[in-house]
């Protein structure tokens, strides 16, 4: 059961800056656009979450915003300067399934990997990185683990040490594609308090998410996207039936917890 | 030992463990077929260069092969990027169309010279001491040492300045891309040093053995280590031992020393294969068995924390209702009074302290899943190590 006692009724923290300015974007797979023309601005502070059916064009915006997709229209800014320049205020974290676990490696070696972009070229990591990795370690509950093997970890484990690499990275934006995927309840909590103690600090946090009923627990900010973006802004004001129609094509109803 | 066997050995090695390097990268990116392609498709590269240099060990001649090696691949990632076709299938239409287009080169052209199909296909590491490299009157050696040593060499150096972003790239490319490392450069990186190699071991082992000694090393070293940079050690330390024991196993057999020493590697793997540790096929089945066992006597501690009326726990009755066969009841019987588990009083079996904690702690494990809490039986207990 996922506790009651997280209901999230907090205003959003935004600060009026934006963080993260998406023009006109257009990202194609083979001339098939996946995303057509979006315009997004998500404020400095909150905690958003994207929704929309499969195929929608989720992770898309995640991966182009971060410079893995080249669109083939359109500009993203990271506090108005392009990515390229930005890179050190934004952490990713990918979808688990993006990844072979079979790697030989460890957990806290994947967590220090979250220290490479600052790092840049060549430099190999060192003591100061190696302390932060395992304080990111701790901050996730995985600790014990670190010097297990991967593939011997449990989904929501690995989930974890994902959010422990972007953790370590000290960015100001967090872009997580579906970081509640294949977890337990446990583990979803855990993840979750650890993002709104981030806003709490004052960082932007976008998570591609798929479980409508928790949207408005967790999440303070929502953008509709369906290939088109259909609605962003606060969840109070913009996470209704309507929208929700609109994105996912059917007679859409949720019940939204009081 | 002979100077020119002592030559022989060397070059064997150096070629092994500059194939290992790169070929630890190509088996993690699941790439090995990209190896194979590579090393029939730089042939037209190969017959070119000689064309022009006469010379088998000429630089040209590696820098053509690398680029045709290189094509290879943007023809292979063009093909498939058009998705009418998958990888495997695009790997099988470019690199028989390239090595043939070079045997027909060496067939039209170059009858009466010393490169011919055997020696590309096979290589001849016998003859390699007889080819030196003379500096100004002095001999220091023979050709192929040298040129495999300088490839060697670029490719150790690399693999120290790049460690981080091979690893980082070979495990996320996504991440890496998004830190600011180019996946792409890295990826044509790592494809032109497993080029270079391929030319520079060419001439030792020949096109169709140079991928043993990329991917069989790689492939054990996988079986017996869970860090990567053991592995790379792993990789270069089977690759070496193949080399020189596959050279005696030649010598003795008056045989093909590249033959001896892919046939090394296959035993080599094989025996990793069967005997590795954790990941080999013997340790599974005696894993799979503990777990049954384990499982077994994790049903029976059950049976008997939730049964206090003393006909269900007696000894005859356990097979009945546990539905077991006698010989089963009673290894796990004894397995568990071994660990003092159980107290067998006049044929009643009873929980003891040790048998009640452990199995209240299973079920809570069962039931929340928590990893944290049972770490310490992961020690003794086969069932939780997952």
């Amino acid at each position: 059961m996922i506790s009651k006692e997280n209901v999230n009724n907090e205003t959003p923290t935004s600060t009026g800056v934006v963080a993260v300015k998406v023009d006109d974007l257009t990202v194609a797979y083979n001339y098939k656009p996946v995303l057509w023309d979006i315009d997004l601005e998500i404020p400095e502070g909150v905690l958003m979450a994207i929704v929309g059916p499969n195929g929608a064009g989720k992770s898309t915006l995640i991966k182009s915003i971060l410079g893995i997709l080249k669109p083939i229209a359109g500009s993203v800014s990271i506090y108005n300067k392009p990515y390229q320049k930005q890179r050190q205020l934004v952490a990713y974290v990918p979808q688990k399934g993006s990844v072979d676990w079979d790697f030989p490696t460890t957990a806290l070696d994947v967590v220090l990997m979250g220290t490479y972009g600052s790092l840049g070229w060549i430099k190999r990591p060192g003591q100061k990185e190696k302390k932060e990795a395992l304080e990111a370690l701790e901050k996730v509950g995985m600790l014990p683990f670190k010097n297990r093997q991967i593939s011997q970890l449990s989904g929501g484990q690995q989930q974890r040490i994902f959010l422990a690499r972007a953790l370590v990275q000290n960015a100001s934006i967090y872009f997580m594609d579906e970081p509640f995927q294949g977890v337990d309840a446990t583990t979803e909590i855990a993840i979750i308090n650890i993002l709104k103690e981030l806003r709490k600090a004052g960082k932007t946090v976008v998570v591609v998410h798929h479980d409508l009923q928790t949207v408005p627990e967790y999440f303070d900010w929502v953008t509709f996207l369906n290939v088109k973006k259909i609605a962003t802004g606060p969840v109070k004001d913009i996470f209704n039936d309507d929208n929700l129609t609109k994105t996912y094509g059917i007679n859409y109803k949720v019940s939204i917890q009081e | 030992m002979s100077s020119a066997q002592l030559e022989i050995q060397l070059i064997a090695c150096l070629v092994a463990i500059a194939c290992a390097i790169p070929g630890t990268f190509l088996v993690l990116r699941k790439m090995a077929m990209i190896s194979d392609a590579i090393s029939h498709s730089i042939l037209p590269g190969i017959v070119i260069g000689f064309f022009i240099t006469q010379d088998l060990n000429s630089p040209l001649l590696i820098l053509l092969a690398a680029l045709t090696g290189i094509l290879t691949v943007v023809l292979v990632e063009y093909i498939q990027k058009t998705g009418l076709v998958k990888e495997d299938t695009a790997i099988g239409l470019v690199f028989p169309a390239l090595f043939s287009i070079g045997v027909i080169m060496i067939a039209k052209n170059a009858n009466d010279v010393h490169l011919d199909v055997d020696a590309v296909l096979l290589g001849e590491l016998a003859f390699a001491p007889f080819d030196r490299l003379i500096i100004s009157g002095a001999d220091v050696g023979p050709k192929s040492l040298w040129i495999i040593g300088t490839i060697l060499a670029i490719t150790v150096g690399l693999l120290f300045a790049f460690f981080k972003e091979l690893k980082i790239s070979t495990f996320d490319a996504g991440l890496a891309a998004s830190l600011g490392f180019s996946p792409v450069a890295i990826h044509y990186g790592l494809m032109t040093v497993s080029s270079v190699t391929t030319v520079g071991a060419f001439d030792a082992v020949g096109a169709i053995l140079v991928v043993a000694l990329m991917i069989a090393p790689a492939a054990t070293a996988y079986l017996l280590t869970n860090e990567l940079k053991r592995m790379l050690i792993y990789a270069i330390c089977f690759g070496v031992c193949s080399a020189i024991s596959g050279y005696w196993v030649a010598h003795w057999l008056d045989a093909s020393i590249a033959g001896s020493i892919t046939t090394m590697l296959g035993i080599l793997f094989l025996a990793v294969y069967l005997f590795a540790p954790n990941k080999g096929v013997i340790a599974v089945l005696y894993r799979e068995k503990q777990q049954r066992t384990e499982v077994s006597l994790l049903t029976f501690l059950l049976h008997l924390k939730n049964h206090t009326d003393e006909r269900e726990r007696h000894v005859n009755h356990l097979n009945e209702h546990i539905n077991w066969q006698k010989v089963r009841s009673k290894s796990v019987l004894d397995l568990a009074l071994k660990n003092n588990m159980i107290l067998l009083d006049n044929n009643i079996v009873s929980l003891t302290e040790k048998g009640e904690a452990f199995t209240s702690k299973a079920i809570n494990y069962i039931i929340t899943n928590k990893d944290a809490q049972i770490e310490d039986m992961k020690d003794d207990f086969f069932l939780f190590r997952g």
